[in-house]
């Protein structure tokens, strides 16, 4: 029984067999290699758009030579070759070798379509074309390569690269020679630009001349194009951004606080995204990635910095929220923080409640603070600043916040066993680690994550994960771009918080940035650090009530505050909310675009 | 000393010298054709062996020293020590769910610096011994007790969990075929007969969506007409009751006829309320009249059509909800509902290429360009019918066809001739996973079977296969070669 079971099976696998191979030319006709050519039509990459519908990155053709080098003739006529392309013999004798390398084309196969000469110019395509019946087994592949409409948010949207063995690997979908994002939007997305190839089917005959398409296309796929892009940047801003940022190094990043929306992202120095398109790309690549200040480099998503004072207003909301304070509590302050060690303070009214700490940036009521709150009696530090941690966390530092970029870096928000570690066991109290509570010592932040507090502090106690894509074509933006995250601190306090950076603009530190007619809030910090002069940042929102833009400001060594993240935060915010600059700022906005804080050899990061 | 050098000489004196020759003629074949897939046009004179091919000559040697070990030692042992190798292989097959890296998505393999090894693989001979063991048991028989049967289950299906939790279902389905050896032992047809309807009912079902017929789609349709028909056979071959069946069958003729004129003069006849009320009819008509010292039968027979009929409803949840939406891909284009050729249906239709391309005597040793180009992926593994397809042709495919029909043949007239339920046993295992693999990994490549990655045996790359079924034959010819010796 299971004998003629096994039996029946075989006959009926064999008759099978005999209608595969023998009675269906079907099949035989398919693998016919020499007589089909499948060429890969390359889907148009996705454009992407600015918020307000500007064109920012489109395609242009490109075309490269291709070969079968199976099918080229023996009297492959070189000499005519070169002339048509106007190149010479070692030259041509060079791209061969190229190709055939098998560590520079991993993929090489004489049987297969490959790539000899990549991005012909538009004339030498023409000339090629017309004549080349004369060279079997060439023919040209059309791809597109991107064009810029601005020169700048390089950081922002990216390029494409040839892939290389690791994609290969990777992903599937790739083939040798095809092209895939490098950094910004054009890497994160990679699968929704690129859109899905097509192919048709050619019949060649002996001469490796194409007959037409087999079986009248009847099984060519159709290219899909890849999903258009709409960035929520506003080009003109981040232009703008750009400029007040030239000979500086640090970052702008501002947030429609209301949807987490990315206005802007400016890291300085930067680049022209068209640098790196085209023939010139592995040279100019090399170039940004070697210069001086790094311009491949996105300060403002993966430099950590310490955020000196703006971080002061998530150090309020932990001791409201924690009963450490009220909005009444005064701290004293004599010209700094006095308690066996002393941290410095500037001069103002002694003892100081919470707002007029904050309009004044007082270090002393923080520290203050920060030490009744570690040292709290009935627990221990670490409990305590194991809650500070977890605060910490919930404002979105210390993780990366999930940005739609790549490299997002995570800043740096120390834990408990880290004190543990560098002061070899649990020895440590609230003096010891005093300087985190105004932002210096341990702490790192991105600039986006600077921003993303001041979008917070706007919102009065919720955010959404900050995002540069607004609109991917025909779908739906990921979940975590559309749920709002809480901190889980009260609003009242967050209200306050807010009072004392509107206080702050306009009678403290933040003067600069009281506008005509915005009801501004901010934050200056100075931060210092180890590499030299004091880094200048700014954090703000504005205006107070219905926020519609929040800012960080981040300049690497150009000292206070005050000096250059007030005025450029400031002027973002004008720019963005009027559209112009009001000419009684027109001086500050010159001051802005011409000072110099970063030469080629001097800073360093 | 001197009675054990005579007892291994003896045990070469009476191995199953024909097994071992099919043995070596699909070892070799399979090492040709791995060099021939794995064989570059480009780079042929930089490398004179191809890497995949080399390997396999290391693992093909270490094969046959495996065997030699396995036939030198003495075959007491693995009666012996069959239950501690089941365990043994269990836990080991245990250990490897958690400490296996993902490999695309499964957790099978234990990578042991440059050799990586599938502890299934090695499942299969250990529970083999352990069935053998089981029913070779004082006075053990299948349908002795319901017991046994459960007994049996668990030894089957206890390697099926483990290795379904490493995702490797399809090394995990091959036991199922171990239901083979269970109808060898006593087991009813019906079961496989169930089986077999199951299936069918299932691709019937599945298949045929559109358009619909009364109503029904024509899957349901034909699934429905199928268990009349079916209920009819079982009335005439199983409960032996022509009178009756020829009732039934006129009545359900008559009514057929009835409502193909009712359709065709464009009256508005539901179709399931048609096929159930028919049933149902004659069930009751079959209940009335059916015979009291055959009542067993009959109501099996009836049952039969109830589960059936319960069956098809719930096919249709079992696809949509049951199934990862992978698996439910490769099933439709294995009915050829849907052509997807560049997702799962790519390789079935590049290796229908392949293969077809071959045609009679195929286009020569090492002269395969479908396999040799990447067009058909798995080329060396699970694929590597393709190469012998398209480089031998239909002479070659069928050759390896029959050379495998042959073996399976002599492991059937080996069971046979064994003294103990313990070498029938085992060698029916044997049986049952050669022809699994042979129709499922054979039947996906020539398109006739969903895509279940598994490997062909002996040909496929891979040392853990190969040295699985090295270990699986060579006990059984151990086995064989001491009848014997159980003489004494």
């Amino acid at each position: 029984m299971i004998a003629s079971f096994i039996c029946l099976i075989v006959i009926i696998y064999i008759v099978r067999l005999f209608s595969l191979q023998i009675g269906d030319e079907k099949y035989k006709e398919h693998a016919e290699s020499n007589a089909l050519l499948r060429r890969i039509i390359y889907p148009a990459r996705g454009l992407i758009y600015d918020r307000k519908g500007n064109l920012v990155v489109f395609n242009q053709p490109a075309y490269d030579v291709m070969l079968i080098p199976k099918d080229m003739d023996k009297s492959f006529d070189s000499i005519a070759f070169c002339k048509v392309l106007g190149i010479d013999m070692p030259e041509l004798r060079r791209l061969f070798d190229d190709m055939k390398n098998p560590r520079r084309n991993p993929g090489y196969s004489a049987y297969t379509p490959q790539k000899l000469i990549s991005h012909l110019s538009q004339e030498d395509y023409g000339r090629l074309q017309e004549k080349l019946y004369l060279f079997p087994g060439f023919f040209i592949q059309k791809r597109t390569v991107r064009e810029y409409a601005y020169p700048c948010g390089a950081n922002i949207l990216g390029n494409i690269r040839e892939v290389g063995a690791k994609d290969l690997e990777r992903d599937d979908y790739y083939r040798a020679g095809d092209y895939t994002g490098d950094l910004g939007v054009e890497k994160s997305y990679e699968k929704q630009l690129r859109g899905h190839k097509g192919v048709e089917i050619l019949m060649k005959d002996a001469y490796g001349r194409i007959k037409g398409k087999y079986e009248n296309g009847r099984h060519d796929v159709a290219p899909e194009s890849g999903r258009n892009l709409t960035l929520s940047v506003d080009m003109d801003l981040q232009a703008y951004g750009e400029q007040l940022m030239q000979g500086k190094v640090g970052a702008i990043v501002a947030i429609e606080p209301s949807t987490g929306e990315i206005l802007c992202l400016v890291t300085s120095p930067n680049y022209d995204p068209s640098l790196l398109v085209g023939k010139e790309r592995g040279k100019n690549y090399r170039m940004l990635r070697d210069a001086p200040g790094i311009p491949l480099y996105d300060r403002a998503l993966q430099a950590a910095y310490p955020p000196g004072s703006t971080f002061k207003p998530t150090q309020g909301l932990i001791f409201l929220e924690e009963g450490t304070v009220t909005t009444s509590t005064m701290y004293p302050c004599y010209h700094g923080y006095i308690n066996k060690l002393r941290v410095g303070c500037h001069g103002h009214a002694s003892p100081i409640a919470l707002r007029p700490a904050l309009q004044t940036s007082c270090n002393a009521y923080f520290c203050w603070g920060f030490k009744n709150f570690i040292d709290k009696r009935g627990t221990t530090p670490a409990a305590q600043f194991d809650k500070w941690k977890n605060w910490m966390v919930k404002m979105g530092y210390g993780y990366r916040l999930g940005v739609d970029l790549p490299s997002e870096s995570r800043g740096f928000i120390p834990n408990v066993d880290f004190y543990n570690k560098s002061y070899r066991g649990p020895n440590w109290s609230a003096n010891s680690i005093i300087s985190v509570s105004i932002g210096q010592g341990e702490v790192l932040a991105t600039p986006l994550q600077i921003a993303n507090l001041a979008a917070t502090i706007a919102n009065r106690g919720w955010f959404y994960t900050p995002h540069i894509v607004r609109e991917v074509a025909d779908t739906v933006l990921d979940s975590s771009f559309r749920q709002k995250r809480s901190p889980g601190i009260k609003k009242e306090y967050y209200d306050v918080i807010a009072e004392g950076m509107r206080m702050a603009v306009l009678g403290g530190t933040c003067r600069g940035a009281n506008l005509p007619g915005i009801e501004v809030c901010g934050k200056t910090g100075t931060a210092q650090n180890p590499h030299g002069k004091d880094h200048s940042a700014f954090m703000g929102f504005a205006p107070y009530h219905n926020p519609k833009i929040a800012v960080a400001v981040y300049v690497e060594n150009a000292g206070f505050g005050a000096a250059y993240g007030v005025p450029i935060g400031s002027l973002i915010m004008e720019k963005y909310l009027t559209g112009t600059i009001s000419p009684g700022r027109k001086g500050v906005e010159e001051r802005m675009f011409t000072s110099k804080t970063f030469t080629a050899s001097g800073t360093k990061h | 000393m001197a009675r054990s050098t005579e007892a291994n000489v003896s045990v070469f004196r009476s191995l199953d010298w024909i097994t071992i020759g099919l043995y070596l003629l699909l070892v070799i074949g399979g090492a040709v054709s791995i060099y021939a897939a794995s064989y570059d046009f480009d780079r042929a004179s930089m490398f004179s062996f191809a890497e995949f091919s080399g390997k396999q000559f290391t693992w093909i040697g270490l094969s046959l020293i495996l065997g030699c070990v396995i036939l030198l030692l003495d075959y007491r042992l693995y009666e012996a020590y069959a239950y501690p190798i089941y365990g043994a292989v269990l836990l080991l097959l245990l250990v490897t769910i958690f400490i296996a890296p993902d490999i695309k998505g499964s957790r099978s393999w234990l990578v042991l610096g440059p050799v990586s090894l599938q502890p299934a693989e090695f499942g299969k001979f250990a529970t083999a011994l352990a069935l053998a063991k089981l029913f070779d048991s004082y006075n053990f028989r299948l349908n002795a007790k319901i017991s046994n049967y459960l007994r049996a289950l668990i030894i089957i299906f206890i390697p099926i969990c483990l290795i379904l939790m490493q995702r490797e279902t399809g090394s995990a389905l091959v036991y199922l075929s171990l239901i083979f050896v269970l109808y060898r032992e006593g087991m009813s047809g019906l079961v496989l007969f169930s089986v077999l309807c199951t299936v069918t009912y299932f691709v019937v079902a599945v298949k045929f969506a559109s358009p619909l017929v009364l109503g029904l789609p024509l899957g349901e349709f034909t699934v429905l007409l199928l268990i009349c028909l079916v209920f009819c056979l079982m009335l005439v071959f199983y409960c032996r009751d022509i009178y009756i069946a020829r009732n039934v069958i006129l009545g359900m003729v008559g009514a057929g006829i009835a409502v193909t004129i009712a359709a065709l003069c464009d009256v508005p006849v539901p179709g399931l309320v048609f096929f159930l009320v028919m049933l149902g009819a004659a069930m009751i008509y079959v209940s009335l009249v059916m015979f009291h010292h055959q009542i067993q039968k009959f109501v099996i027979t009836m049952a039969f059509a109830v589960v059936s009929v319960m069956f098809m409803f719930s096919v249709n949840y079992v696809f949509g909800t049951v199934l990862q939406p992978h698996q439910q891909m490769r099933i439709k284009v294995a009915l050829g509902i849907e052509e997807d050729l560049r997702g799962a249906g790519y390789n079935v239709n590049q290796s229908k290429i392949a293969i077809g391309s071959g045609g009679l005597t195929g286009k020569g040793f090492l002269n395969g360009t479908q396999t040799k180009l990447k067009y058909v992926p798995e080329q060396h593994t699970d694929f590597i019918f393709c190469t012998i397809g398209e480089e031998e042709g239909f002479v070659g495919s069928v050759g390896v066809l029959l050379l495998f029909l042959a073996l399976i043949l002599r492991v059937i007239a080996i069971a046979e001739r064994q003294r103990s339920p313990f070498g029938r046993v085992y060698a029916y295992c044997v049986v049952s996973y050669l022809i699994f693999h042979l129709c499922i990994n054979v039947g996906m490549v020539i398109g006739l079977c969903p895509v279940i990655g598994i490997p062909l045996p002996f040909f496929s790359y891979g040392g853990s296969a190969l040295w699985g079924f090295t270990i699986l034959l060579f006990i059984m010819l151990r086995i064989d070669a001491s009848r014997k010796e159980r003489r004494d």
